[in-house]
């Protein structure tokens, strides 16, 4: 918890991805610092879009397995280099120290229905997943809903949140090369990305009911990877002190120090609102709704903190 | 028949324009494939609700220079229906995706129709003659009380309205774990193969009980999948050649002579990828939706997101020739790939002297290429746009900054309205594109 009208400090190289293959050198700058981030978010957007597609499953036609290969092979690509990065590591360690009991890393599988053994079991429709993923991982993409459990979700973001670096933290432009698109489609991504998340969890969720009545092993594995398993634990009193101590001239100070000055008054929640209200776009988006999520991390890094 | 006009002296007009008004589309009716016959007499269209409905061509005037042609309603038969798997509790749709003709042997007709699980062989014969006149029955088919008969006569035919019957001949079932993307029928006119995700069956056309399995790219444990078969082909002309290609963007040639088994391809055709282009949806966009060989034999054509590749059957290192279908939409991957458009299948054809390919793009937008003159058109299906015998215009994408007058930038684009499925008449200049419930009939005014 810091101090009210303390920025904070950039985090120590420990928690900043590094960018890849650059092991050895030193510290990179500042803007180096930023695109990084910058490009970890949006890598993390579409390692969650993709997520959300593979558990997605048409419940009564068998998925298309072209199509479940081709976003499984995109998630082990973004895993790869998040591994190389170093990034990887600190998001499932972290996140298994937020919330969830330490469950293992889920070894890559593929439950594709069409096995024999699944076909013999009588199973229901299995997505193809690849990498297992750890289902505190899946609960991150509830914070941007603005629905649901805070704290819970709160907790979870702050997690993630030290891939980021709130000092040298900007909202600019993107250009990261040749890796990604245009800032538009970013922001539009992630806007779509969070009503997705919110269909999806309902989905899934009652999917997954429905095959834990199954083979109670076959499908925890399938679904356990991406769901909220567990029902929200209990609130951390810790972070609840912490949400206590939050006021309306706390934010104003953020909103200054971003520089978002002609912004008006808002908290967080405001913001998530704000932003669930737009709807889905064609393909050309504004670029302040992705400034806006900027800010949305950016303030949820200061009152959460490290 | 007019070849060696350059595509650039083609004057397309809309001949017909079939399927409903309406902008809300029944979901059973939505065109899923589309194929001619090998005289481009007859044109087989499937839909998603199991039907295939062929059209026949009718000359108006062929006496003339320009005579213009027409498709009408030849036969229309449900073909599939819908299934339940109950093993695995699924629904398997009744969707057609693939109709290929057979070559014709007597006055029938034959066509093989799949959908994911099943292929059927039907026949479609006319009738257009009945017998009159039996000793033993009545006309409606009573018997008649053998002691009333009293002479003999000799039953003689008669002149019926045309009837069209579509019969199915065989059915080809349980030999796919995954679903059929591909059919096609040998030049030795006798066997045929058929591909799934994961493998590709060869059958006779004679025998259903039994086919042999020839191409297995199942891995034994399925956590490793990380390429699947996305089409499949056997050459015009060599009956021993097949193709198939993947997920990952390659093509493999196989020999059915070097072994029963063909996993090891005895060439395969494989563009090196460019670094400058890399992002996390090269693979995606590199996936091959249709692979389809010339007619000469010589050359096969691939459909990749955005282009179009030639290649010379003799080179394996790169295609002789590429075209970009819709390159503006390069940076635009990341929301195709969330609206999931990036996954969409085109398909892509050739026409009859195999100097021109088309294939189709969103906004029901369509492209032709030739390939002799280095020229290339944008095309649209609609009928707002489209008078009939009226020279349809060339469309252009504004991919950025000033947008011309007349044309339509990216953004505006619908990308609900695609052309999947296109065909070239094999002899004449006449084209027919499927948009998502409608057919278009475009034939060259100079035909």
């Amino acid at each position: 918890m810091f101090p009210k009208g303390t920025k904070r400090k950039f985090s120590d190289s420990g928690e900043e991805p590094v960018p890849s293959g650059e092991q050895g050198q030193p510290a990179p700058s500042a803007a180096a610092r930023t695109l990084s981030s910058s490009y970890s978010l949006q890598r993390q957007s579409l390692l969650d879009m993709s997520l959300i597609k593979l558990q997605l499953c048409h419940m009564l036609v068998e998925p298309n397995l072209c199509r479940s290969v081709l976003i499984a092979n995109t998630v082990r690509q973004i895993q790869e280099e998040m591994t190389q990065d170093g990034t990887w590591q600190i998001m499932t360690q972290a996140l298994a120290a937020a919330q969830c009991p330490a469950d293992r890393l889920v070894a890559t599988e593929v439950l594709c229905r069409q096995t024999d053994m699944a076909a013999q079991a009588g199973q229901s429709p299995k997505p193809f997943s690849v990498v297992g993923l750890e289902e505190g991982y899946h609960s991150e993409e509830v914070v941007m809903d603005g629905d649901g459990d805070t704290e819970v979700t709160m907790s979870t973001l702050s997690t993630v949140s030290p891939q980021l670096s709130s000092a040298s933290y900007l909202p600019g432009p993107f250009g990261m090369g040749p890796c990604w698109e245009e800032e538009e489609e970013e922001g539009e991504c992630e806007e779509d990305e969070e009503e997705d998340s919110e269909e999806c969890v309902s989905e899934g969720e009652e999917a997954d009911r429905d095959h834990l009545t199954g083979d109670s092993r076959t499908g925890e594995q399938v679904f356990g990877t991406f769901e909220i398993k567990h029902p929200a634990p209990p609130p951390d009193p810790a972070l609840e002190e912490l949400f206590s101590d939050v006021d309306a001239s706390y934010y104003d100070l953020d909103t200054v120090l971003t520089g978002m000055q002609s912004a008006p008054k808002m908290g967080p929640y405001d913001l998530l609102e704000s932003l669930s209200s737009h709807g889905p776009t064609a393909l050309s988006s504004s670029t302040s709704c992705r400034s806006d999520l900027n800010e949305l991390d950016h303030i949820m890094e200061i009152i959460v903190g490290s | 028949m007019l070849f060696g006009r350059s595509g650039g002296d083609m004057q397309w007009c809309l001949s017909q324009a079939k399927g409903s008004l309406d902008d809300d589309v029944t979901e059973a009716d939505i065109i899923s494939t589309l194929e001619f016959n090998h005289t481009g007499e007859l044109l087989a269209t499937g839909d998603k609700g199991g039907r295939i409905v062929i059209f026949q061509q009718e000359i108006e005037n062929k006496r003339q220079p320009q005579y213009r042609s027409e498709y009408n309603v030849y036969s229309t038969f449900q073909s599939h229906e819908p299934e339940f798997d109950y093993l695995k509790s699924l629904e398997i749709e009744e969707k057609i995706n693939k109709i290929r003709w057979i070559p014709q042997k007597n006055a029938a007709h034959f066509l093989l129709s799949t959908n994911d699980k099943t292929i059927k062989l039907w026949k479609i014969s006319e009738r257009d003659k009945r017998p009159e006149g039996y000793n033993l029955k009545e006309e409606d088919g009573r018997y008649r009380d053998p002691s009333t008969v009293t002479s003999l006569r000799v039953p003689v035919f008669r002149p019926m309205d045309l009837m069209v019957e579509a019969s199915p001949r065989k059915v080809f079932a349980n030999a796919h774990t995954y679903h059929i993307n591909s059919v096609s029928v040998n030049s030795d006119n006798e066997t045929y193969l058929s591909a799934d995700d994961l493998r590709i069956n060869l059958w006779h056309l004679e025998i259903t009980d039994r086919s042999f399995n020839i191409v297995d790219i199942k891995p034994a444990n399925m956590e490793e999948l990380t390429e699947v078969i996305t089409a499949a082909e056997f050459h015009p002309h060599q009956c021993n050649t097949f193709v198939y290609s993947s997920s990952k963007g390659t093509i493999r040639m196989c020999d059915m002579r070097a072994s029963a088994l063909c996993d090891k391809h005895s060439k395969m055709f494989e563009e090196p990828e460019d670094p400058s282009n890399r992002s996390f949806f090269s693979e995606i966009i590199s996936s091959i939706s249709d692979v389809k060989f010339s007619h000469s034999g010589r050359y096969m054509m691939t459909r990749d997101y955005l282009s179009v590749k030639i290649w010379d059957l003799n080179m394996e290192s790169k295609p002789v020739e590429t075209y970009q279908v819709h390159e503006y939409l390069r940076s635009k991957l990341c929301s195709l790939y969330e609206n999931d458009c990036i996954f969409d299948k085109f398909e892509c054809c050739w026409n009859g002297n195999d100097s021109m390919v088309m294939t189709g793009s969103y906004n029901n937008f369509f492209r032709m290429f030739d390939r002799d003159h280095r020229w290339d058109v944008t095309l649209e299906a609609s009928r707002e746009n489209s008078k009939p015998f009226q020279v349809i215009k060339p469309r252009k994408v504004c991919a950025g900054g000033k947008r011309k007058k007349d044309e339509i930038s990216v953004d505006s684009l619908d990308f609900n309205k695609k052309i999947l499925h296109t065909a070239w008449h094999p002899q004449d200049s006449i084209i027919v594109v499927a948009t998502t419930n409608n057919l278009y009939i475009f034939q060259d005014k100079m035909n």
